[in-house]
C-alpha cells in the first residue's frame, strides 16, 4: 500500500501557517515543498509591528 | 491520496540566491525608485530589493515590472555594481512538476477592496488609513521610524478614530461574515499608540467588541484603563472639514452626532484570497459562499479533496495563534496519510568526524567588510592586523563577505590548512549568522561550540558610523574579547537522547482527547487514553444539534467506535493519573484504575482535561423552573413535541462570564444562543424571542446566523456590565426587566422561559498542574509555552494541551487543537530521539549542598533533586534543559555552569575588554 504514495507534501503558503506547517511536516519526517508567490516567506505576520495581546515584536 | 502531481511556476528573481550576500549594494546604485510594498507604499525602495532586512531567503530580487533593463534593454548598472556577480538576467521562468503525497494549502487572506475602503474617505481622504498601514507607522523599523503622524502635512496626529468592520459585517460589500482579528488589532493599534505618545486621543467606534479569544478581554480592559475610548456605534460616513476629518455616527440612544479627527484609521477585514477561485480550481477543492476554504465543524482541516488539507485564514478569517495551530494540526492529517512512507524522502546530512583539538588553542580570526557594510566604516584591514598580533592567534584575514557560500568553503579550508581549533568571527550578529558560521565548522571536522562571533557590524559601523576611527579601535576590542573568550571554549556535545517509549498519555477522553488520540494512533503510535468518568464524548455528550447542522450525536458515536476499536489506543475509563515521573521520551506515568493502579510508559503527554459549565446562581436559577441554562434548553428542544409549545423566551448572555465569578468570556454562549433561538423558531416559527446580552461574539462565519436570527424576528438588546437585567418572580411568574437604550425606558418582559447563557469552567487541574509542573492562567486554565508561536505546547518538553483545558472554545477550534496537539507530540516519537542543544547546565555535586533552589526556578521542569548516599544533590535533564541560566545565576556555591558560558570564560571575556591594545 506504501509504496505508491510519496513521502513528500507540498504547502502553498509562507505565511506563518505555511512556515509552521512546513517545520512540523519535516519534524514529522516529510520532505517539505514550500511554496511562496512573494519573494521572502513570512507573510501578513512578518508586516506586523506588534503582536495582540502581549504586545510582543512580530517579527 | 497520497499520490500527487502538483505543477509550479517558478518565477526568476534575476539575483543568484546561492550568491547574493544581501550587501545591498545593487539597490544603492539602480536608478529606479518604487513603492516599498512591505510598507503599504508609505516608503520607498528600488528595483532590487528584500522585503525587509530579516527577509527569508536573505538575498535581494529584481521586481521585474520596475527594472529598466527587463523593460528597455538599457541600464544593467547593477550587474557592474554587484561584486558577488549575483546578478543574472538570464534567469527564466520555470515549470517544474512536484510529487507529493499530500497538500496543505495556506494562501493566507486577501485585502479589502479600495472600492469598500472609498465608502470612508480612503482613497480620497489622506488622512484616512488602513489598519495595515497604520501598523507600519507605528513599527519602529517603518516609513516614519514610529512616529505617527498625518500622511497629508506630516504633523503629528492627536485625535485618531478607528471605525471597526470595514468589509465585515457588512452584506452590502458581500462580506456578511465578522473577521474575527480586527477589534483585537484596532485595541492593539490603539494602545501602542497611546505608548508612543500618551496624550493622543483615540476612540474606537464599534458595533460589538469581540475579543472572545484566551486572555483577550483583559488587552482590552487595559486599553480601557489608559485612556482608550470605546464607542458603539456604526459609523456612517466620513468627510473632510478644513484641516480635520469629520466623521457621523448614530449612538446607541439613536442620536445623530458629528465629531472631529486628525486621523481615522480603517481596521478592514480579512477576505479570501484574491486568486482563491483559481487555487480551488488548480487543487481541486470547494470554496464556501465566501470564497474561503469549504470545511465542516468536526473536519475543520479538510479540504473536500481527500489528501489535501487547508490551515490559516483561507479556512476562514483567524489571528495567528489560531493559524499556527490550524498548521499543526494540518501537519498530523498529512502525516496520518503518510505514515506508511515516513522518512522515505527525507535525507540527513552526515559530517566529518570531530577532530581531536589537542591541547594548545590555535584561533583562527576572520573579519568580514560585509561590501561596504563594515568595510565602509571600519578599517577592517587594521582589524585583522591586529587580530594576527593577539596571542595563540595563529591566522587571521580579511572577507569581503563571510557568508558568501565559496567564502564559506574558504574558511573550511583555511580551517584544515592552519590546523585551527577555534574560530573567531568578526561581521554581523550571531543571533542571524552564528548557526551558518557553526555549520561551516562542522563540515571542517570542528565542535559547532568551539565559535565565537564578535558584532562589529550593529556594534561598530553602523552605530558609529560617524567616528571611522573610534569604530576601528572598538573594533578591535571586541575582536580581543572575542579571541579571549575563544581560548577558553571548551567542545560541548550535541547530544542525542533516545524516545526510549514510543507511546503517548492522553489525559482527558472528550471530544479534545478522543481526537488527539486518534490521530497520534493513525500516525502509527500506542496510545494511552484515560479518562476520569465512566464514559467517553466529556461535554460533546450534551450537545444536540449544530448550528451548521451537522449531527453530534452520530459524530460522537462515530469517534467513540473508532476510539475503541482501534489497536493502537488503550482506554482508561474511571482512572486518573496519580504521577508522572521522567522527561520526554521517558515518561512512566502511575495511574488509578478501578482494577488497581498501573505504570503506563510513554514518550509524550497530551492534557486534554476540558471543562464544564459554570454552575449559576443568579437569576433565579434553580429556584424557578422557569429559567434554565442554554444547555438544558438544548435538551429541551431535542424533544419537538415540547418544544413546539415555547412561545416567549428571554435569553441572558454572559451569565457568570465577564463578570465577577469569571472574568473570562467563554466565547461559546453567544453561538449557543443563536442556535437556541433558530431551532425554537424552526420548531415553532410564531415564538418570541429577545436576547440580551453585553457583545454579541459570533464570530468568523457565525455572523451568518446572527444575522439568519435577526432576520426571521430575534429581537437582541445591549445591556452594560454596570446595568444587568433584573429577573424577579411574581405570582409563580417571572418577570425579566432591563432598559432598553433606544426607546430610552425600562421593559418589563414575563417569559415563559428564561434561558441563561453560562459560562464555561475549566475542571480541577491543580493537582495535575503540579504532578506536571505546568502552570495554570490566573483563571485557572493551562497556560501553553506562547500564546502566539507555541500555542499547544507547555515549556516542559513533551507535553502538549488541547481543548477546553487551554481556555474556552467551540467544538471546532478543540478539533483542531487535539489535532496539532498529536501533531506535535509525534515529532518526537517519529523521530525517536530528541537533540539537546549544546548549551545546558551541568551541576558540579562536589559543589551543590541540595538547596533546592535551581529545582524550583527551573521554568522547564530540567532539574531534579536525587539521593547521593545521604545527601541530596541537584542533577540536571539535559533533555528537558533550555539552557537559560537561572539555575546557574541563582546557585549560592556556583556548582552550576552553563555550556558555552562558563564563569571562566566570562570573565577572561571582561578582563580582555581592560587590557590595553
Amino acid at each position: 500500500m506504501g509504496e505508491s504514495k510519496f513521502g513528500s507534501v507540498m504547502v502553498v503558503g509562507g505565511g506563518i501557517a505555511g512556515i509552521q506547517a512546513s517545520l512540523d511536516l519535516a519534524g514529522l519526517g516529510y520532505y517539505v515543498y514550500l511554496i511562496e508567490k512573494a519573494g521572502s516567506i513570512g507573510g501578513a505576520m512578518a508586516q506586523l509591528d506588534k503582536t495582540f495581546p502581549t504586545n510582543d515584536c512580530a517579527i | 491520496m497520497g499520490n500527487f502531481t502538483a505543477r509550479v511556476r517558478r518565477e526568476p528573481r534575476y539575483i543568484d540566491l546561492g550568491l547574493c550576500t544581501a550587501c545591498g549594494i545593487c539597490a544603492n546604485y539602480c536608478p529606479v525608485i518604487i513603492g516599498d510594498a512591505y510598507n503599504e507604499n508609505l516608503a520607498l525602495t528600488k528595483g532590487p530589493h528584500r522585503d525587509y532586512v530579516q527577509a527569508v531567503p536573505a538575498s535581494f530580487y529584481i521586481d521585474p515590472a520596475a527594472c529598466l533593463y527587463l523593460n528597455h534593454e538599457t541600464c544593467q548598472i547593477c550587474v557592474s555594481a554587484c561584486q558577488a556577480k549575483a546578478i543574472n538576467f538570464y534567469e527564466q521562468e520555470e515549470t517544474v512538476d512536484l510529487e507529493v503525497g499530500a497538500v496543505i494549502l495556506a494562501p493566507g487572506f486577501g485585502r479589502i477592496s479600495e472600492e469598500v475602503l472609498s465608502t470612508y474617505g480612503y482613497g480620497r481622504l489622506a488622512d484616512v488609513v488602513t489598519g495595515m498601514e497604520f501598523e507600519r507607522l507605528t513599527s519602529a523599523s517603518g516609513p516614519t521610524m514610529g512616529k505617527i503622524i498625518r500622511p497629508s502635512d506630516g504633523q503629528h496626529a492627536h485625535r485618531i478614530a478607528f471605525l471597526q468592520c470595514i468589509g465585515s459585517r457588512d452584506v452590502s460589500c458581500g462580506n456578511g461574515y465578522c473577521s474575527s482579528v480586527c477589534c483585537m488589532y484596532a485595541v492593539k493599534e490603539a494602545v501602542v499608540a497611546k505608548e508612543h505618545d500618551p496624550d493622543i486621543e483615540i476612540s474606537i467606534f464599534y458595533m460589538d467588541m469581540r475579543t472572545q479569544g484566551k486572555e483577550f478581554d483583559y488587552a482590552r480592559l487595559r486599553a480601557k484603563e489608559k485612556g482608550v475610548r470605546f464607542v458603539r456605534s456604526r459609523v456612517a460616513g466620513v468627510q473632510e472639514n478644513g484641516n480635520a476629518l469629520e466623521i457621523s455616527y448614530v449612538n446607541e440612544a439613536g442620536k445623530h452626532l458629528k465629531e472631529s479627527f486628525d486621523m481615522v484609521v480603517l481596521p478592514e477585514g480579512l477576505e479570501s484570497p484574491g486568486d482563491a477561485q483559481s487555487l480551488a480550481r488548480a487543487a481541486g477543492i470547494d470554496l464556501n459562499h465566501y470564497h474561503f476554504c469549504s470545511t465542516g465543524s468536526f473536519v475543520p482541516l479538510q479540504t473536500t479533496r481527500p489528501g489535501i488539507f487547508v490551515s490559516g485564514a483561507f479556512q476562514g478569517p483567524k489571528d495567528v495563534p489560531e493559524s499556527v495551530t490550524d498548521a499543526s494540526g494540518a501537519a498530523a492529517l498529512a502525516a496520518e496519510a503518510l505514515k506508511m512512507v515516513r522518512g522515505s524522502r527525507v535525507e540527513s546530512k552526515e559530517y566529518p568526524a570531530e577532530i581531536d583539538i589537542g591541547q594548545a588553542p590555535r584561533i583562527g580570526v576572520f573579519v568580514c567588510s560585509c561590501g561596504t557594510n563594515v568595510g565602509g566604516v571600519v578599517d577592517v584591514k587594521a582589524v585583522a592586523d591586529y587580530a594576527a598580533s593577539l596571542d595563540d592567534v595563529v591566522f587571521a584575514d580579511m572577507n569581503l563577505f563571510s557568508c558568501a557560500q565559496n567564502t564559506q568553503e574558504a574558511i573550511t579550508e583555511k580551517i584544515s590548512e592552519n590546523r585551527l581549533n577555534r574560530v573567531v568571527v568578526a561581521a554581523c550578529t550571531p543571533r542571524t549568522h552564528e548557526p551558518l558560521f557553526q555549520e561551516t565548522l562542522k563540515n571542517a571536522g570542528l565542535n559547532p561550540c568551539l565559535f565565537e562571533m564578535a558584532n562589529i557590524r550593529d556594534h561598530c559601523s553602523w552605530v558609529h558610523a560617524a567616528v571611522p576611527a573610534e569604530a576601528t579601535e572598538k573594533s578591535k576590542d571586541l575582536v580581543r574579547m572575542a579571541v579571549a573568550k575563544a581560548r577558553r571554549l571548551e567542545p560541548l556535545p550535541e547530544q542525542k537522547l533516545p524516545v526510549t517509549h514510543k507511546a503517548a498519555l492522553v489525559i482527558g477522553g472528550g471530544m479534545a482527547g478522543m481526537t488527539a488520540a486518534l490521530s497520534i494512533a493513525g500516525q502509527g503510535f500506542d496510545c494511552f487514553l484515560v479518562e476520569e468518568s465512566g464514559e467517553l464524548g466529556g461535554n460533546l455528550r450534551h450537545i444536540r444539534f449544530m448550528l451548521s447542522g451537522e449531527d453530534p450525536r452520530k459524530i460522537l458515536q462515530d469517534t467513540e467506535e473508532r476510539v475503541r476499536s482501534n489497536p493502537h489506543i488503550h482506554v482508561y475509563t474511571n482512572s486518573s493519573v496519580e504521577d508522572v515521573s521522567g522527561y520526554v521520551g521517558n515518561f512512566v506515568a502511575s495511574i488509578r484504575t478501578p482494577e488497581g493502579h498501573e505504570n503506563l510508559e510513554h514518550g509524550v503527554i497530551v492534557v486534554a482535561t476540558g471543562g464544564k459549565p459554570y454552575e449559576p446562581k443568579q437569576y433565579l436559577y434553580g429556584k424557578s423552573t422557569q429559567v434554565v441554562t442554554q444547555g438544558e434548553l438544548e435538551e429541551r428542544l431535542s424533544d419537538s413535541d415540547e418544544a413546539k409549545r415555547i412561545n416567549n423566551v428571554v435569553m441572558i448572555q454572559c451569565v457568570g462570564s465577564r463578570g465577577q465569578d469569571l472574568p473570562y468570556c467563554s466565547k461559546i454562549c453567544c453561538g449557543q444562543a443563536v442556535k437556541n433561538a433558530l431551532k425554537i423558531l424552526e420548531l415553532n416559527p410564531s415564538a418570541n424571542i429577545t436576547v440580551l446580552y453585553r457583545d454579541m461574539r459570533t464570530y468568523g462565519f457565525m455572523e451568518d446566523y446572527y444575522q439568519l436570527a435577526r432576520e426571521k424576528g430575534v429581537i437582541f438588546v445591549h445591556f452594560d456590565k454596570e446595568s444587568p437585567p433584573e429577573v424577579t418572580e411574581k405570582g409563580g411568574r417571572i418577570q425579566v426587566e432591563f432598559v432598553d437604550k433606544i426607546l430610552d425606558e425600562r421593559v418589563i418582559l414575563e417569559p415563559d422561559l428564561l434561558a441563561i447563557s453560562v459560562g464555561i469552567v475549566p475542571s480541577r487541574v491543580e493537582a495535575l498542574s503540579k504532578i506536571l509542573k505546568i502552570p495554570l492562567t490566573g483563571d485557572g486554565f493551562f497556560l501553553e509555552a506562547h500564546p502566539k508561536l507555541r500555542p499547544v505546547e507547555f515549556t516542559v518538553d513533551g507535553v502538549y494541551l488541547c481543548g477546553l483545558a487551554h481556555g474556552p472554545k467551540p467544538i471546532s477550534e478543540s478539533i483542531v487543537q487535539a489535532t496539532a496537539a498529536a501533531g506535535k507530540a509525534c515529532i518526537p516519537l517519529a523521530k525517536g530521539y530528541v537533540t539537546v542543544d549544546p548549551i545546558v547546565s551541568s551541576i558540579d555535586p562536589d559543589s551543590c549542598i541540595g538547596c533546592g533552589i535551581c529545582e524550583s526556578l527551573c521554568p522547564y521542569a530540567a532539574i531534579k533533586m536525587i539521593k547521593v548516599g545521604k545527601k541530596k544533590k541537584a542533577e540536571t535533564i539535559s533533555a528537558s534543559c533550555k539552557g537559560c541560566g537561572i539555575c546557574a545565576a541563582h546557585c549560592p556555591t556556583l556548582a552550576i555552569y552553563m555550556g558555552g558560558f562558563t564563569n571562566e570564560q566570562i570573565l577572561s571575556q571582561i578582563r580582555a575588554f581592560g587590557e590595553e591594545l
